[in-house]
C-alpha cells in the first residue's frame, strides 16, 4: 500500500452511516483534524492534547497497525463511560498509511 | 431575588473575563454565569498547567496563570459571578432588556447579553444505559455537591477517573454502603487514590467491582437497584439509593441552541462589525461564534470583546455617545 499517494479508510458515524475517506498522504494532520475538516461533528475542545476525549473513536478494523497509545491517551480513555478495547483518541493518531483500510467508528 | 447588571456574560472563560475589562472601561457593569464551579473555562477545567504561547506580550504563560491575571485585571470593575449553574432560559422584557435564568433558578436582569460560552457548557459524560434520563434527579446524580446527602445511604459510584476514586474514598465514611463500578481491571491515574480504594475494598469498607459494567436501572419513580455485569459476565442486581456516574465533563451547546440565534454547525453567526448576533442586544464572542475567517484563538476573542463593548454601550446608555479613551491616557477608573 505504501506506494500509493493517498490514504483511504472508512468512517462510521454514530448513526451507522459509513463514508470512505481518501486523502493525500503528504498532509501533516492528525486523524482528529482530518475528521473535523471532513465536517464530522467533533468539538475537539482541547485542540489535540488528549485532554477532552471529544474525538474518541473506536478502531473497528486495523487497530494493530497503529502506533501504541501514550499513557496520557490511555489515562483519558480510561475515564470514558463508553470506551471499548480498541478505543483511541483521534487527535493522537497521525494521518499516514498505517490507517489504510481501517474502519473508524466515531464515539465522541 | 433578581441580579441586576448592565451586561450578562454567559461563560467565564478568558474571553468572558476580558469582556468585563472592556465593558468596565465604558462604565458598564457585568455579571458572569458559568456552569463550572470555577472561572477560567476550559483553561482551568481541562488544561490549567499547559503553557500557551500565542498571548501577545507573554512568550509563554500557563493557562491557569492567564486566568489568574485576567481575574486581577478585571477586579477594578467589580464583576459578580454565578458559578456552578448552567444558563437555562432567556426571556425578553417589553423594554428590550433580558432575563437569564439558570437551572438552579437564579435570575439575571440585564440590558445586554454576551455569549462567551466557548464550545458550550461543560456537562457530565453519561454512561450508555437505558432509562438513565428517567432517574436523573431521582437517585441518579452526576456530581457530589453536598456529601451529607449520602449519609447512611446505599450508593453506587461508576467510573475510574480521579473524581470516582476521590469520592469513593470520601463517601466510604459517610454512606451506609459504597459500591464502585469500573469498566477496567485496574485504575490508571492517581496511584495513591487507587491504593486507598483497594485497601478499602480489602477491608470490606467498600464493594469494588472491576471489569464490570452498568447494564440496567430499576425503580419505581426513584432508583431502587442497578444491574451490573461483573467480570464473569454474570448479572448482579444491587439495591441502592443513589447511582453516581462520574465520567468527567464534556462541552454541550445546550439551551443556547434554542434562543433563535442563527447557528452554523453549533457556532453562533455574528457580524464582524461588533460581533452582534441576529438578535438585537445579544452578542457572541470567542470560540462560540463564527464568521468568515474565524480563528478560535484567545487573542481573537479579546479583540472581539473590545469591539462588542463599543456597541453594547448603546444599549446600556442609549442617550450617550461612547468616547473611546486609551488606558495609557486615562488609566483604569475603578467602580
Amino acid at each position: 500500500m505504501a506506494d500509493k499517494d493517498t490514504i483511504s479508510f472508512d468512517v462510521q458515524s454514530s448513526t451507522g452511516d459509513v463514508q470512505r475517506l481518501e486523502l493525500p498522504d503528504n498532509i501533516n494532520l492528525s486523524l482528529m483534524e482530518v475528521l473535523k475538516a471532513s465536517e464530522y461533528p467533533i468539538p475537539a475542545t482541547c485542540g489535540g492534547m488528549a485532554l477532552c476525549a471529544t474525538c474518541h473513536v473506536e478502531i473497528l478494523k486495523g487497530v494493530e497497525n497503529l502506533s501504541t497509545p501514550s499513557d496520557t491517551e490511555l489515562d483519558m480513555i480510561d475515564t470514558l463511560p463508553n470506551a471499548a478495547a480498541n478505543s483511541r483518541l483521534a487527535c493522537q493518531i497521525r494521518l499516514d498509511h498505517r490507517l489504510d483500510d481501517a474502519v473508524i467508528l466515531l464515539k465522541g | 431575588m433578581i441580579i441586576q447588571t448592565d451586561i450578562a456574560i454567559v461563560g467565564a472563560g478568558p474571553v468572558g473575563l476580558f469582556a468585563v475589562f472592556e465593558a468596565g472601561l465604558l462604565k458598564m457593569r457585568c455579571h458572569l454565569i458559568d456552569a463550572l464551579p470555577q472561572i477560567g473555562g476550559q483553561l482551568s477545567e481541562i488544561y490549567p498547567k499547559k503553557p500557551i504561547y500565542d498571548i501577545p506580550g507573554f512568550p509563554e504563560v500557563q493557562a491557569q496563570t492567564l486566568v489568574d491575571n485576567l481575574r486581577k485585571q478585571i477586579e477594578p470593575f467589580k464583576p459578580t459571578f454565578t458559578l456552578g449553574e448552567r444558563v437555562d432560559s432567556l426571556t425578553r422584557n417589553d423594554d428590550g432588556s433580558f432575563i437569564l435564568t439558570t437551572t438552579d433558578g437564579t435570575a439575571v436582569h440585564s440590558k445586554v447579553v454576551v455569549i462567551a460560552a466557548g464550545l458550550g457548557s461543560f456537562e457530565p459524560r453519561k454512561p450508555e444505559v437505558a432509562d438513565l434520563g428517567r432517574f436523573e434527579g431521582r437517585g441518579v446524580t452526576y456530581m457530589v455537591k453536598d456529601p451529607e446527602l449520602f449519609r447512611d445511604k446505599n450508593i453506587i459510584i461508576a467510573g475510574g477517573g480521579d473524581s470516582a476514586l476521590d469520592w469513593t474514598i470520601h463517601l466510604a465514611n459517610i454512606a451506609k454502603s459504597v459500591t464502585l463500578v469500573h469498566r477496567n481491571e485496574s485504575f490508571r491515574g492517581a496511584p495513591d487514590s487507587a491504593e486507598k480504594v483497594s485497601t478499602l475494598a480489602k477491608n470490606g469498607k467498600i464493594n469494588l467491582l472491576l471489569s464490570a459494567n452498568l447494564k440496567a436501572l430499576h425503580g419505581n419513580g426513584v432508583i431502587k437497584a442497578v444491574e451490573i455485569e461483573d467480570k464473569q459476565k454474570q448479572l448482579l442486581k444491587i439495591d441502592t439509593d443513589y447511582l453516581i456516574p462520574l465520567f468527567g465533563l464534556t462541552p454541550k451547546l445546550g439551551p443556547i441552541a434554542d434562543w433563535r440565534l442563527n447557528l452554523d454547525k453549533n457556532a453562533i453567526e455574528v457580524n464582524t462589525f461588533d460581533y452582534a448576533t441576529n438578535v438585537s442586544g445579544i452578542f457572541a464572542i470567542g470560540d462560540i461564534n463564527t464568521y468568515p475567517g474565524k480563528l478560535k484563538l484567545i487573542l481573537c476573542g479579546f479583540h472581539e470583546a473590545a469591539l462588542m463593548a463599543q456597541s453594547a454601550f448603546h444599549f446600556v446608555y442609549p442617550d450617550q455617545k461612547a468616547s473611546f479613551k486609551y488606558t495609557t491616557v486615562n488609566g483604569v477608573n475603578a467602580f
